[in-house]
């Protein structure tokens, strides 16, 4: 009998033993590079494109493609910044390039990351609350950020304005503006914020804050319509604001606000994103439909001066068909080549395809989860060190 | 993304009408030989001829779990997703039917939610619990209310029924129990008899826990970083009553429940400039319910259940932009209130034929502060007419449940269209060889599950065209189990199963025109193919040696199969391991009592795109316990020590929640 026990515990010992020592360590993940195109010369060396990853599942990750190679390069920052604990953050929302940093806004992580952009290496955070978009002007970076200050009612929670020194990357002042701010344009030293009102629905924001440069204070609020979240700036300097509507009877559609601060009646496109290149507005919109369970989809081109739609869609080839839910729009500045990213369902991981100007599929490749948001750089990525 | 995160946030972790159940393990019976009181696998019961996992009396009461989650566990076929602590959400997945199919059932009545369909079971105590049953497909015996047909799987849990073997009328039993996180738990319970047909318990429990634990994440040959969960601390005070009556051929119980509650919500662990915009999210809950059955044996032919209950359910949630500047304020309430009644009459044709016909009626409320909401009434009316035939050594059973809902909204129009289903299931049971305890079964069962309050009328992610979502069930298996005489080895159990399911239908988000807006649709489709082992045995190695051990297996190939052209198509479902399994050993020497117990999850994915990004370790974890029982003053006692994590394992069960590092915990009971 007694042996038995001996022989019991023994087995036992020698079972946990083995289990116990299979288990591997977590690695950090190797980048995955895929050539998805012949090399080419281009005045722009390549792009980044951030993927925002769900909230909560800490995936935002940045990706690559160098113009010289043609070749795409996923999750290219956690290898390349291995001592930065659990790697870039919770949903990244916008990414911009300033000089020779690259700037993530990671909205649920509540920083803005700082990189430099020839290595994609680590240099700082700047904390932010709730931090949204990022915009560039003479030095400073201008941060939009949904936590103002708390009034007397907690549920109408002004957002605010961090003006941040680039030299120093610290907060130099802020700026309260309307609820819920999201992405600004800069023209004739004055920031116009978008505010959207999302956490007030149904009491949607409608306006655009203008806040003077100089004194760095709100100097008025635009009326425009509700929920407004895009901005671009031709190069007349007319400023192009989307509205995202309410979902229900009012819809989404584009305004302009002209030189003199004038809203021009609305464009009657619908928007869920926007970018400009040259005369041309490239939008994308989706409008759901429950009966049908079905997005309609639309890719149209506004141009600047007409301020009419040109074209119906912009993709020309069918290759639409193959993208379940566009999201992030961005046009090469030199090679007027349009990239549209789809994020499918958004939980597995998205996909980013690459059209020709004439709206002809060039390449396709898959990214991290929710592709969103793209930054030409004129600088080739180099190996960290 | 923001708001929608918001709402996501809120859409998983409010939960959930739950209930922590009752007090103090019964320790001491000394009417039963430990050998009896610690068998677990089930067709003991000789009644069940579905797949049945049962923990029951000392073995259930020495794992050295606080909840009905932690216990569950050990079950083959059940997966529990635990965003970790005393306080986080656990819900229990059988057989990868998804969460709201498993129906949880407190001394016969269900514990249901129309809100969430889900009942955190983690807010189970096991304070108290005499038994936790596992069905797949229904409890076999017919003589039910129609509710028990209604899920796909179910929990059964039992309280503890009062004995009085001497003169006495009143006995107490007195438990305190702390440990690691700040934990203080004592209960109390008092059994009282009125005279020999009436008899009467009252109990309490007090929770208290910090809930804050040290949890580390790193990676190989880069960051290596410990961190404190913080804003995870429960309090909850249960105080519950039971009557029980005997009457002639018959008895009748009724429950009066009280749960009150406040706790943190610590959120994911991702990452955040250290001690900056810490998640600060509060909830409070209070639940009451009333509950009653009465059943008798009118005559050898007919024997009548009537049943009732009456529940109310208040849930706070609040996310304060004052304390965590990165919020959004969210203060919302909700309350449920339910009305059930339920009629069985079981009719004996035959002598081996019985005939049973069940009849419910439920009426679910919602009330809540959210703009635009709709304030959904369900009315359901569940009609079950089941029949079983027992031939000695074969028994069959066939049943059908009508299914009618009812709902309305305060604004016409908003309310989602009336639905009438009919879902039937099959069970049979062989015995090939008269003199072994040898049985081969197989069931077959269709059911849905009804889209929850949430997933219709939640507002603007509710959809009200959803339809049910269905799950069909095919099982075939064997059940073994043969006692020995004159030997070390005195019983040995086991029972395999394999089994082929279908969701149909299933109900998942959807990003409508944008990230900010999600909605509810009728999309998925996913088959599991799987296999479930269990076997024990129990062994009395000298004269005061006893030990009892169990084993669980778990095979699941659990794919999704919603979108052809995605090429994540046929991908293993999220959180899902291929391989899982459970080892359970207790011994028994003189006063003393060891449980040492081991869980094994295999390697999973996060996501149905199984990457290399969703890849989830492997993770297992060794809990032992020892307990004492001795004499102070001529009054039983029992001092505890248990260890979980003895050998520190960091791990998570759902990404970005770290669990709890080796805890530790320190039990005193004593019976008056």
């Amino acid at each position: 009998m007694q042996v038995n026990i001996k022989k019991l515990f023994l087995l036992l010992v020698l079972a946990t033993g083995l289990l116990q020592s299979c288990r591997k360590d977590e690695e950090v993940l190797p980048p995955t590079t895929t050539p998805v195109t012949p090399g080419s010369s281009s005045a722009v060396a390549g792009f980044f494109l951030l993927n925002e990853g769900n909230m909560g599942t800490n995936k935002a990750s940045l990706d690559y493609f160098d113009y010289a190679t043609g070749n795409y390069s996923r999750n290219i920052y956690g290898s390349r910044n291995p001592e930065i604990v659990k790697e870039l953050g919770d949903v990244g929302n916008d990414l911009q390039i300033y000089g020779d940093k690259l700037y993530a806004v990671i909205n649920y992580s509540n920083f803005i990351e700082v990189m430099d952009v020839h290595t994609a290496k680590h240099i700082a955070t700047i904390p932010i609350p709730n931090c949204r978009y990022i915009a560039f002007d003479k030095g400073y970076a201008y941060v939009s950020s949904y936590a103002g200050p708390v009034e007397l009612d907690p549920n109408s929670r002004r957002g605010y304005v961090a003006k941040i020194d680039t030299a120093s990357l610290t907060v130099l002042d802020t700026c309260v503006v309307g609820y819920q701010p999201e992405q600004m344009v800069i023209r004739d030293n004055k920031l116009y914020v978008a505010n959207s009102g999302g956490y007030a629905i149904p009491h949607y924001d409608n306006t655009v804050s203008v806040i003077d440069l100089g004194a760095f204070k709100e100097e008025k609020k635009i009326q425009v319509a509700i929920n407004l979240l895009n901005m671009a700036i031709d190069s007349h300097g007319d400023i192009y604001v989307g509205s995202r509507g309410d979902y229900g009877d009012t819809p989404s559609d584009i305004y302009v606000i002209d030189k003199d601060d004038k809203v021009s009646a609305p464009l009657g496109v619908p928007v869920n994103n926007m970018t400009i290149a040259g005369d041309s507005l490239y939008i994308i919109s989706s409008a759901w439909s429950n009966v049908e369970a079905s997005n309609t989809i639309s890719y149209s081109i506004v141009n600047t001066e007409s301020k009419k739609v040109v074209a119906d869609k912009f993709i020309t080839d069918g290759t639409e068909a193959k993208i379940i839910l566009p999201f992030g729009i961005a046009v090469n500045p030199a090679t007027k080549e349009i990239l549209v990213t789809d994020v499918g369902n958004y939980v597995e991981p998205g996909r980013l395809y690459c059209f020709s100007p004439e709206g002809k599929l060039k390449w396709d490749i898959e990214t991290g989860d929710i592709p969103a948001h793209i930054a030409f750089t004129h600088f080739q990525l180099r190996e960290a060190k | 993304m923001n708001l929608y995160g918001n709402l996501k946030w809120l859409f998983f972790l409010i939960p959930l009408s739950f209930f922590s159940v009752k007090s103090t393990a019964q320790f001491n019976d000394s009417t039963v030989s430990i050998l009896d009181s610690v068998v677990v696998t089930g067709n003991r019961t000789p009644l069940e001829i579905v797949p049945v996992q049962k923990l029951s009396g000392q073995k259930l009461e020495e794992l050295s779990e606080h909840s009905v989650a932690d216990a569950i566990r050990y079950f083959s076929g059940a997966q529990l997703k635990d965003y970790g602590g005393i306080g986080g959400l656990k819900t229990v997945n059988i057989r990868s039917l998804g969460s709201q199919h498993v129906g949880v059932f407190y001394d016969g009545i269900e514990i249901s939610d129309a809100q969430n369909g889900v009942v955190d079971l983690g807010r189970l105590s096991l304070d108290n619990i005499s038994s936790i049953s596992l069905y797949n497909g229904q409890k076999s015996a017919i003589f039910q209310p129609a509710k028990d047909y209604s899920s796909a799987s179910a929990v059964y849990l039992a309280s503890q029924i009062p004995s009085f073997e001497d003169s006495t009328n009143n006995k107490y039993k007195i438990n305190l129990r702390a440990g690691s996180f700040g934990t203080f738990n004592p209960s109390i319970l008092w059994q009282h008899q009125f005279n020999k047909k009436l008899s009467f318990t009252l109990s309490g429990e007090y929770l208290y826990t910090k809930g804050d634990y040290l949890f580390t994440y790193k990676k190989k040959d880069s960051y290596d970083t410990t961190e404190r969960r913080r804003n995870d601390d429960v309090r909850y005070l249960r105080i519950e009553g039971n009557l029980y009556g005997a009457i002639k051929e018959g008895e009748w119980k009724a429950k009066l429940y009280w749960y009150n509650s406040q706790r943190g919500y610590p959120g994911a662990a991702v990452r955040q400039n250290p001690g900056l915009f810490p998640h600060e999210d509060r909830q409070w809950d209070n639940n009451i319910f009333l509950q009653g059955s009465w059943k008798k044996r009118l005559s050898d032919f007919y024997s009548l259940q009537l049943s009732g209950k009456y529940a109310n359910s208040y849930l706070h949630y609040l996310s304060d932009p004052r304390l965590d500047v990165s919020a959004m304020h969210v203060d919302n309430t909700f309350r449920q209130q339910e009305f059930y009644l339920s009629t069985a009459q079981l009719f004996r044709l035959l002598p081996f034929w019985d005939l049973d016909i069940s009849g419910d009626f439920q009426y679910n409320t919602l009330k809540a502060n959210l703009v635009d909401f709709v304030y959904p009434k369900r009315y359901t009316g569940l009609v079950a007419l089941a029949s079983s035939f027992d031939f000695n050594r074969f028994k069959l059973q066939g049943s059908l449940l009508g299914s009618f809902v009812h709902e309305t909204t305060n604004e016409r129009k908003k309310a989602s269209k009336d639905k009438q289903q009919y879902t039937p299931s099959i069970i049979a049971d062989y015995r090939p060889f008269s003199n072994q305890d040898l049985h081969i079964r197989a069931f077959y069962k269709r059911i849905f599950r009804m889209p929850t309050l949430n997933d219709l009328y939640y507002t603007f992610i509710g959809n009200k065209n959803l339809d049910p979502e269905y799950t069909t069930q095919y099982d075939l298996g064997f059940s073994y189990a043969k006692t020995f005489k004159e030997q070390a080895l005195k019983r040995v159990e086991g029972q395999v199963d394999a089994y082929f399911n279908q969701v149909k239908n299933k109900i998942i988000a959807m990003p409508t025109s944008n990230q900010f807006r999600w909605t509810m649709i009728n999309l998925g489709y996913t088959e599991i193919r799987g296999l479930d082992l269990s076997l024990a045995a129990d062994w009395q190695l000298t004269d005061s040696l006893a030990v009892n051990t169990r084993l669980s297996y778990t095979y699941q190939k659990a794919q999704d199969f919603t979108d052809k052209s995605s090429p994540y198509y046929g991908g293993q479902i999220p959180y899902i391991p291929w391989h899982s399994g459970s080892f359970i050993l207790n011994g028994h020497y003189k006063g003393w009592s060891m449980s040492y117990s081991y869980i094994y999850t295999g390697e999973r994915y996060s996501v149905v795109a199984n990457t290399a990004e969703n890849y989830q370790r492997p993770w297992y974890t060794h809990d032992i316990s020892l307990s004492k029982k001795l004499k102070i003053k001529n009054k039983d006692c029992r001092f505890t020590l248990e260890v979980n994590n003895l050998l520190n394992q960091q791990y998570e069960v759902v990404d970005w929640y770290p669990m709890p590092s080796t805890n530790f915990k320190t039990i005193f009971s004593i019976n008056l």
